[in-house]
């Protein structure tokens, strides 16, 4: 599949081996003011407009819907730039007053945008998302972004290939979070680098697209180009209808395109990974990077335990910083904050799993706890669905879409020493803000950490053992 | 682009795998602008503490290192963020070269295009490498792009790979757009085909 893609969008190929690749899809979002000042600088206009969209994200409050409100005029900026740099250019963004905006991996397979056999560049590092529709999506630099604007293409070296296949079934309170948390403490933050990782097996199959769209998300995270999924009825009954995919006539010519992507199932790869789908428990994280996995029924690993004496000084500095003892359960980690939402968990099926949690109870006493949806579309499906109020009702705060306390570029942070249990994408050291602890998980994790203001197994929460 | 050709400088080592890019120039400094000196930020956090006093523990605050000019570090350097600010940031310090057993990929395409010459060596090279540049603090390394070698503190030399395409770029100081500006032809004829459904 992978190579398919590559030939039908390779416009010259260099003696040294790189490509020039043409680019179907451009997104945009507010953190790209400087490449479209590298474009003006050089007196350039963006070349296909009209293949390119648009949505402020990273700058945007998510406590109101009014820019003013961001206190700092550079931040305030940067998501106006966009507005700005948009209708000059001819491109079209959904901006704030629209209820189309959201996080731009969670916008655009919403709108249609991302589709099957489609190259699909984004100057985030999480457009490896898109992949989860059959297409080959990555992240790009500032540059590259201003390349893309000015030409619509990218040279790329071909990346080598990777199937991780996960077969079986999952067991209960197990979600695509879990799976790709789990890939990633297997083969490591550095396990993909170079490759393309095309995900397989029934488990993968089994899935839905928005299950999907969570485990190619983090792709990056195991430091792949770009991770994908081969199109099938599920990918084709999730795009058909939506507002930019094709209709009509192009609808069909489409789906005999699509329908042919899939890789032979003898083709083959650079390197093959499999795991079992039904030994795949709730997963968290405990350290600062998200190889640092494990299932929460674990304790804290001990250093001394170390595979080398340079991954006992990573596990010594980790849990210095995560003010974590070795052995500790980890359901006896106490949270300060839970964050539900970001561009890997959160849609509608992320809200609706974490509500399923709630069912009636209360956020712990000292714990703040939000939900973000991933657009406003997300969220006004929740509002009809009366997540909301399941959400409030708990204590939750139920805000406005938008990157949020992710990475806190808008001001939405965790404070120096406070452990948040997050459903974002990484827990490096200081990601939520200055000397914040992150803990990764599912949705429905989180909203149980929420409830009992400690690391919890959703299972048994679930259950009902869980202690109060 | 700043043109590359040799560095003989001071070497920073930084001991520690997949060395994220949030460390590299935390993400509450993305909204500057480039005219910003980034160099200001980097290692932000690990450098400074919150009053702004510099923490004398990290390497880089160390007499010894101040001139550092090259980074040599542990495997999956700059993984995560495709902020290209972490270039600029190591850029805009006086850094011209990173040499690492891997790369975050999205790092590695940015650093090409900035005139950072990331170095990819074997990890039984980087290791002795950063041992030795922690045990004589200020050792100093070569790296020369034309004949494609980094000299260690020891005086080993290691022969590296890079594109023949990036090398052209850093020795003379070219940027990729210009490049591809020429080509505009064979993107016009691909749009073509592509609007006849022929691709």
């Amino acid at each position: 599949m992978f190579d398919r893609i590559w030939r039908s969008h390779q416009i010259v190929e260099r003696d040294d081996g790189q490509a020039l690749l043409y680019v179907d899809r451009h997104l945009v979002q507010d953190g790209s003011a400087p490449a479209f000042e590298m474009l003006r600088q050089r007196g350039l206009v963006p070349r296909a407009p009209e293949r390119t969209f648009s949505t402020p994200d990273h700058y945007v409050p998510t406590d109101s819907r009014d820019l003013a409100t961001v206190g700092d005029p550079e931040k305030r900026g940067m998501a106006q730039a966009l507005i700005d740099d948009s209708a000059r250019a001819g491109i079209t963004c959904f901006g704030l007053g629209d209820r189309r905006q959201g996080i731009v991996h969670v916008v655009s397979p919403e709108q249609g945008l991302s589709w099957p056999g489609a190259v699909i560049a984004c100057g985030d590092s999480h457009t490896s998302t898109h992949g989860a529709l059959g297409a080959l999506a990555f992240g790009i630099g500032a540059t590259e972004v201003s390349h893309v604007l000015a030409t619509q293409s990218l040279w790329q070296r071909k990346p080598k290939t990777m199937r991780i296949a996960v077969d079986g079934r999952l067991g209960s309170g197990v979600s695509a979070k879990d799976i790709v948390l789990a890939v990633i403490a297997k083969i490591g933050a550095a396990g993909a680098v170079g490759h393309v990782v095309e995900y397989a097996g029934s488990a993968i199959r089994d899935l839905s697209i928005e299950g999907r769209l969570t485990v190619c998300n983090m792709s990056i995270e195991a430091g792949a180009r770009a991770g994908m999924i081969a199109p099938d009825d599920a990918t084709f009954e999730y795009l058909a209808g939506r507002p930019y995919a094709p209709a009509g006539r192009d609808w069909d010519d489409a789906l005999l395109r699509w329908r042919a992507l899939p890789s032979d199932p003898a083709a083959g790869f650079d390197r093959e990974v499999s795991l079992d789908a039904g030994a795949i428990e709730p997963m968290v994280t405990w350290g600062t990077s998200p190889e640092d996995a494990l299932p929460i029924t674990a304790r804290v690993p001990d250093p001394a335990g170390a595979s080398s004496p340079e991954r006992r000084r990573a596990m010594e500095r980790a849990l210095a910083y995560m003010g974590l003892q070795p052995g500790t359960l980890l359901t006896d980690i106490p949270i300060d904050r839970v964050f539900i939402g970001s561009c890997t968990n959160g849609r509608i099926e992320d809200l609706r799993s974490a509500a399923a949690s709630v069912a009636g109870r209360k956020v712990a006493p000292g714990v703040e706890a939000w939900v973000v949806p991933g657009s406003g579309l997300v969220k006004a499906q929740a509002e009809g669905e009366g997540l909301d109020r399941i959400f409030v009702e708990a204590g939750f705060q139920w805000r406005h879409p938008g990157c949020s306390m992710c990475l806190g570029t808008n001001g939405d942070v965790v404070g120096p020493g406070q452990r948040c249990a997050s459903t974002s994408n990484r827990n490096f050291v200081g990601r939520q803000g200055p000397g914040a602890r992150t803990h990764l998980l599912s949705p429905a994790m989180a909203a149980a950490a929420a409830l009992a203001g400690r690391l919890t197994d959703v299972r048994q929460l679930a259950s009902g053992t869980v202690r109060p | 682009m700043k043109r590359f050709e040799r560095v003989l400088a001071v070497a920073l080592p930084v001991a520690q795998p997949n060395f994220d890019t949030d460390q590299i120039l935390p993400a509450r400094y993305l909204q500057k602008p480039r005219a910003n000196d980034f160099g200001a930020y980097l290692f932000r956090d690990l450098r400074f503490r919150s009053d702004g006093s510099e923490v004398p523990d990290f390497p880089l605050n160390q007499p010894a290192y101040r001139d550092a000019r090259i980074v040599v570090a542990e495997a999956n350097f700059a993984c995560g963020s495709s902020r290209e600010h972490a270039v600029w940031a190591l850029g805009d310090h006086g850094f011209r070269a990173v040499i690492a057993p891997s790369f975050g990929d999205i790092f590695l395409s940015n650093a090409l295009k900035n005139g950072l010459l990331p170095v990819v060596l074997p990890s039984d090279v980087v290791a002795p490498m950063l041992r030795a540049l922690l045990a004589q603090p200020g050792s100093r390394v070569a790296v020369d792009l034309e004949a494609q070698t980094v000299t260690g503190p020891d005086r080993s030399v290691h022969a590296f790979a890079i594109d023949p395409f990036s090398k052209r770029c850093l020795l003379q100081g070219q940027d990729e757009l210009d490049y591809t500006l020429d080509q505009l032809g064979h993107i016009e004829a691909f749009e073509r085909r592509v609007a006849a459904g022929s691709a």
